[in-house]
C-alpha cells in the first residue's frame, strides 16, 4: 500500500468561499441592474460595459504579465467587477476612449501601482470615474435622454439631483416610483433603484456583504435629509419625500450597496463599518446641499476610505469575556 | 433555539457515514503502547517495569502532583518496555508497552451490564475515586477530571454543563456515547452534581442530534432525574468550553487566567460522564473509549469501544483501508485535529475520532492575496481581528500581539476554514500565541520575589 501522509496544521476542513466565487457573486448582483439600464437607455449600456469590463482585465493583465512579469490574477474576476462598476458610473454615451482612460487610472494607477488587489487604499472604479469627471467634465454630466418607449422628461434633461439643484423642480413633485423603477437621466448603472436593491438582497442572501454599510449610509441619507425637510417646511409631507428622494436620486443606491461595500477599503469589523457607512451619508449629504456638485457620493466614499485604516487602527471589536460597566 | 453570540462557522458537519453506526467493541490488541503523557499536566510516572506482569485495569502510572492523571492497563499480559517511542507526529514520547496474554481484570472491578443508580458516597469521596480512575476530558482537551471538579476557595459552582455538542465535523463517537448509555450518562450527571454540590445540571447537545436530545429526555422523564436537556442550534465552535458556557447560561468566562468556574460553570464531556460513572459505581478506570473512524473513501466507517494504547492502524484496518494516493489521516476531526504521519501510533484518552481525508481533501487550497473581506473577523468566537494577528505575528511584533490579545485564541481554525484568500491565517496566530505567552510566563518568572 503506498500512501503519501500529507502533514498539516489544523483546520483540515475549508469552506467553498473563494476570492473568485465573491466576485462571481457580486457581478451577479450587478446584473438586474445592467438589464434595467439597457431596457432604458439601448444597446449603448452593453457597448460601454464592455469595453469598459475588456480594457480592466486587459490593463491589469499586462502590468502583471509585463511590467512586474509575475503571476496573473485576473482570474478572480476583481478587475471584471471593476470594470463594471466603472461602466455604472458613466453616462451612456460617453466615447469609447474615454471608458479606456478611465480603467487605465481605475486599474493601473488606483489598483496596480498599490499592490494590486487587496492593497489599494482607494475604490479604483470611483477613482477611474473622479478622474473622468475632473477631466472629461462636459461629457462626463450630459447624460442621454432614456430611450424607454413613452418617457416624459421630467427633470428639464439634467439628472434629479442637478435639476434639484438648479432649483428646476421641488423633491415633493417627483414621480418616486419612476425614480425606482430607473427612469430618470443619470449614470448607467446608478439609476435602477430597484434592481440595485435587489442585487443587494442577493449579495446579503449569499453573505458577500454584510447590513452594516449599505444601512448606515442609506440610514443617515434619510436622517439627514428628514432633518433638512423639518427645517425647510416644518411638518409636511416633504418629510418622507426628501428622504425617498435622496436615496433613489443620483448613486445612493449603487454606492451605499456596491461602492461602499468594497471590501479592500472599507474597514473590517462591524462597528467601523456603521461609522464608515455614517461618514459617507453624511458627506454626501452635505455635498449634495451645499456643495458645488450636485452629486457626492462619489467623492464621500473616497474620503471615507482614507479614513479606512484609522478606523481600523482605533475601532476593535468588544473583547470576549469583558464586562462592559453599565 | 440557543447559541453562542459571536462568530462561529457551519462546516458540513458529514457526520453521516458514521452517526447511524452502532458502537462495536473492537477486538483485544495484542501489543499496546501506552504513552505516559496523554493529559494536560505533567506526565504520569511509571510504575512498572520492564519484565512485570500486570492485569487489565491495573496501575501502571502514578499522577505526578495534582496537575496530572494515573494511566492504568487496558490489557493483562507483560510489560515489554518502558521506552521511547514514536507518537502520531513522528516525535519520540516515553511509552509503556505491554503483550497481552488472555484478558484478566482486577477482582474489584464490576463488569457487569447492571446499572448501578444508588450513589452514597460524599463530594471527596467522588472526587478521590474520579483521580484514582484518571479520568481525563475526552473531548480532546485531556484537562484532568478531579482538577476540575476541586473547586478553588473564593469561587461557588452555580451550574454543571455536560458537552454533548461534538460540534467538531465526522465525530460521532459522543453522539453514540449518548444515545446507547443515556441512562449511565445521567447517572453520571448525578454523581457529578453531587461532587460539585450543585443543583442545575445542563445537557447541551447541538440539534443535529434529534435522536440523543430525544431519548435522553425520555430516560430524564421515566427515571427523574433532574436535569436539562438543552437542545442548542448547530454552530461550529459550540463545543467549546467559553462558547458552551456563553450559549447556556449567557455568561462570558473572563479572558486568561479567567476559567469557567469564575462565572459558576463547570463543564464536562458527555464521554467523560459515562467514564466518571463507571469509575464511580463500577471502580472501573479509563482504560477504553468509543473511537470514530471515518472519512468520505472510507469503505466501512464505524465506532468503536477501543481499549487505550491500540494502534489506529487498527481501527484504520477495521475501516476497510486508506484509500488509494495522497492522505491525511488525523487524530481527531477536521476542524482541531492532528495529522499524522506515524499511524501505528496509539489510541489515547483524548482521542475521540480518527478521520480520514484523500485526493484534493488532503491538501489545503491554494492561498492568495487578502482581500480584507472581513470574514475572519465575523467568524471569531472570541472577538478577534485574525487578519490582523497573523499579519503581525509574520512581522515578529510580539507586543503588538499581546496589545490585541492574541492569548485569548482558542485555535478553532474558523478564520481559516472561512478565509476565501485561502489564507493560512491560524498557523501565523499560533505562533504567535506560543510566543507571546512563553514572554508572558518568563516576565512572571523574572517579577516573581527572589526566595
Amino acid at each position: 500500500m503506498a500512501n503519501k501522509f500529507i502533514v498539516a496544521t489544523a483546520p483540515h476542513m475549508h469552506s467553498p468561499l473563494s476570492t473568485q466565487r465573491l466576485m462571481r457573486d457580486v457581478l451577479i448582483a450587478l446584473a438586474p441592474a445592467l438589464a434595467v439600464s439597457a431596457f432604458v437607455y439601448g444597446l449603448d449600456v452593453l457597448r460601454v460595459t464592455a469595453i469598459a469590463v475588456a480594457s480592466c482585465v486587459l490593463v491589469e493583465y499586462l502590468i502583471q504579465k509585463f511590467l512586474l512579469k509575475g503571476e496573473t490574477t485576473v482570474g478572480n474576476l476583481s478587475a471584471v467587477v471593476t470594470g463594471v462598476l466603472l461602466a455604472f458610473n458613466l453616462p451612456a454615451n460617453i466615447a469609447w476612449w474615454i471608458v479606456v482612460i478611465g480603467a487605465v487610472v481605475a486599474i493601473g494607477v488606483a489598483k496596480m501601482t498599490f499592490g494590486g488587489l487587496g492593497r489599494n487604499p482607494f475604490n479604483p472604479a470611483l477613482v477611474g470615474r473622479v478622474f473622468l469627471l475632473i477631466a472629461y467634465p462636459a461629457q462626463m454630466t450630459s447624460f442621454p435622454t432614456p430611450v424607454y418607449p413613452g418617457y416624459v422628461d421630467a427633470f428639464a434633461g439634467a439628472t434629479p439631483l442637478a435639476a434639484l439643484k438648479a432649483h428646476a423642480i421641488e423633491a415633493g413633485n417627483v414621480n418616486l416610483v419612476n425614480m425606482l423603477a430607473g427612469v430618470m437621466p443619470g449614470s448607467m448603472g446608478e439609476i435602477a433603484a430597484l434592481a440595485l436593491l435587489a442585487g443587494g438582497i442577493y449579495m446579503l442572501w449569499r453573505k458577500v456583504i454584510t447590513w452594516h454599510i449599505p444601512v448606515a449610509v442609506l440610514g443617515s441619507m434619510a436622517v439627514f435629509a428628514f432633518v433638512l425637510a423639518f427645517f425647510q417646511s416644518g411638518v409636511s409631507s416633504l418629510l418622507y419625500e426628501l428622504p425617498a428622494f435622496h436615496l433613489l436620486a443620483g448613486g445612493a443606491m449603487l454606492g451605499a450597496i456596491f461602492m461602499a461595500t468594497d471590501y479592500v477599503t472599507s474597514p473590517m469589523t462591524a462597528k467601523g463599518m456603521v461609522i464608515y457607512g455614517i461618514g459617507i451619508g453624511v458627506i454626501t449629504m452635505i455635498i449634495r446641499q451645499w456643495g458645488a456638485y450636485p452629486e457626492g457620493m462619489s467623492f464621500a466614499i473616497l474620503l471615507m476610505n482614507a479614513v479606512a485604516p484609522l478606523i481600523n487602527k482605533y475601532v476593535k471589536p468588544k473583547r470576549f469575556g469583558v464586562i462592559v460597566k453599565k | 433555539m440557543k447559541t453562542f453570540p459571536i462568530g462561529g462557522v457551519h462546516p458540513s458537519d458529514n457526520k453521516k457515514w458514521s452517526c447511524e453506526k452502532s458502537i462495536e467493541v473492537l477486538e483485544l490488541p495484542d501489543i499496546v503502547n501506552i504513552p505516559l503523557a496523554q493529559h494536560i499536566g505533567a506526565p504520569a510516572t511509571a510504575k512498572v517495569a520492564k519484565g512485570d506482569k500486570v492485569l487489565t485495569g491495573e496501575l501502571i502510572a502514578e499522577a505526578t502532583g495534582f496537575m496530572s492523571a494515573n494511566i492504568h492497563s487496558p490489557i493483562s499480559g507483560t510489560v515489554t518496555a518502558v521506552d521511547m517511542q514514536l507518537n502520531g507526529q513522528g516525535l519520540r514520547q516515553m511509552m509503556i508497552t505491554i503483550k497481552r496474554e488472555g484478558d484478566e481484570w482486577m477482582p474489584e472491578i464490576d463488569r457487569s451490564a447492571e446499572i448501578k443508580r444508588q450513589c452514597n458516597l460524599s463530594s471527596t469521596e467522588i472526587i478521590a475515586k474520579i483521580k484514582q480512575a484518571g479520568i481525563v476530558g475526552m473531548g480532546g482537551a485531556t484537562f484532568p477530571t478531579h482538577v476540575k471538579l476541586s473547586i478553588p476557595d473564593g469561587c461557588k459552582a452555580e451550574y454543571l454543563i455536560i458537552n454533548g455538542v461534538e460540534c467538531e465535523p465526522y465525530l460521532t463517537s459522543d453522539h453514540r456515547t449518548m444515545l446507547e448509555r443515556g441512562e449511565e450518562l445521567l447517572i453520571g450527571v448525578e454523581i457529578l452534581k453531587k461532587a460539585l454540590g450543585v443543583e442545575k445540571a445542563i445537557v447541551g447537545i447541538e440539534n443535529n442530534k434529534p435522536d440523543a436530545i430525544q431519548s435522553l429526555k425520555k430516560i430524564a422523564k421515566e427515571q427523574g432525574y433532574d436535569v436539562t436537556i438543552e437542545p442548542l442550534k448547530v454552530q461550529y465552535p459550540q463545543g467549546g468550553e467559553k462558547q458552551l458556557i456563553a450559549a447556556i447560561t449567557g455568561r462570558e468566562v473572563p479572558p486568561p487566567p479567567g476559567l469557567p468556574i469564575h462565572v459558576g460553570a463547570v463543564v464536562c464531556n458527555a464521554s467523560t460522564t459515562v467514564a466518571v460513572y463507571e469509575a464511580v459505581q463500577k471502580n472501573k478506570p479509563l482504560i477504553e473509549r468509543v473511537v470514530t473512524i471515518t472519512g468520505k473513501d472510507m469503505k466501512e466507517p464505524r465506532n468503536l469501544l477501543t481499549r487505550m494504547g491500540t494502534s489506529i492502524s487498527k481501527l484504520v484496518e477495521m475501516a476497510g483501508g486508506l484509500p488509494e494516493g495522497d492522505v491525511k489521516v488525523v487524530n481527531g476531526g477536521p476542524m482541531m485535529g492532528r495529522a499524522m504521519v506515524n499511524i501505528d501510533s496509539p489510541v489515547t484518552k483524548g482521542c475521540s475520532g480518527v478521520s480520514v481525508y484523500s485526493g484534493d481533501e488532503a491538501h489545503r487550497v491554494e492561498p492568495s492575496a487578502c482581500i480584507k473581506c472581513a470574514k475572519c473577523v465575523e467568524a471569531c468566537p472570541m472577538a478577534l481581528e485574525p487578519y490582523l494577528i497573523s499579519k503581525l505575528a509574520k512581522k515578529q511584533m510580539w507586543d503588538r500581539l499581546e496589545e490585541e490579545h492574541i492569548t485569548d485564541c482558542i485555535e478553532c481554525g474558523c478564520c481559516q476554514f472561512t478565509c476565501p484568500a485561502g489564507i493560512a491565517l491560524l498557523d501565523y496566530v499560533r505562533l504567535g500565541k506560543q510566543t507571546v505567552m512563553g514572554i508572558i510566563r518568563a516576565r512572571a518568572a523574572a517579577n516573581a520575589p527572589k526566595k
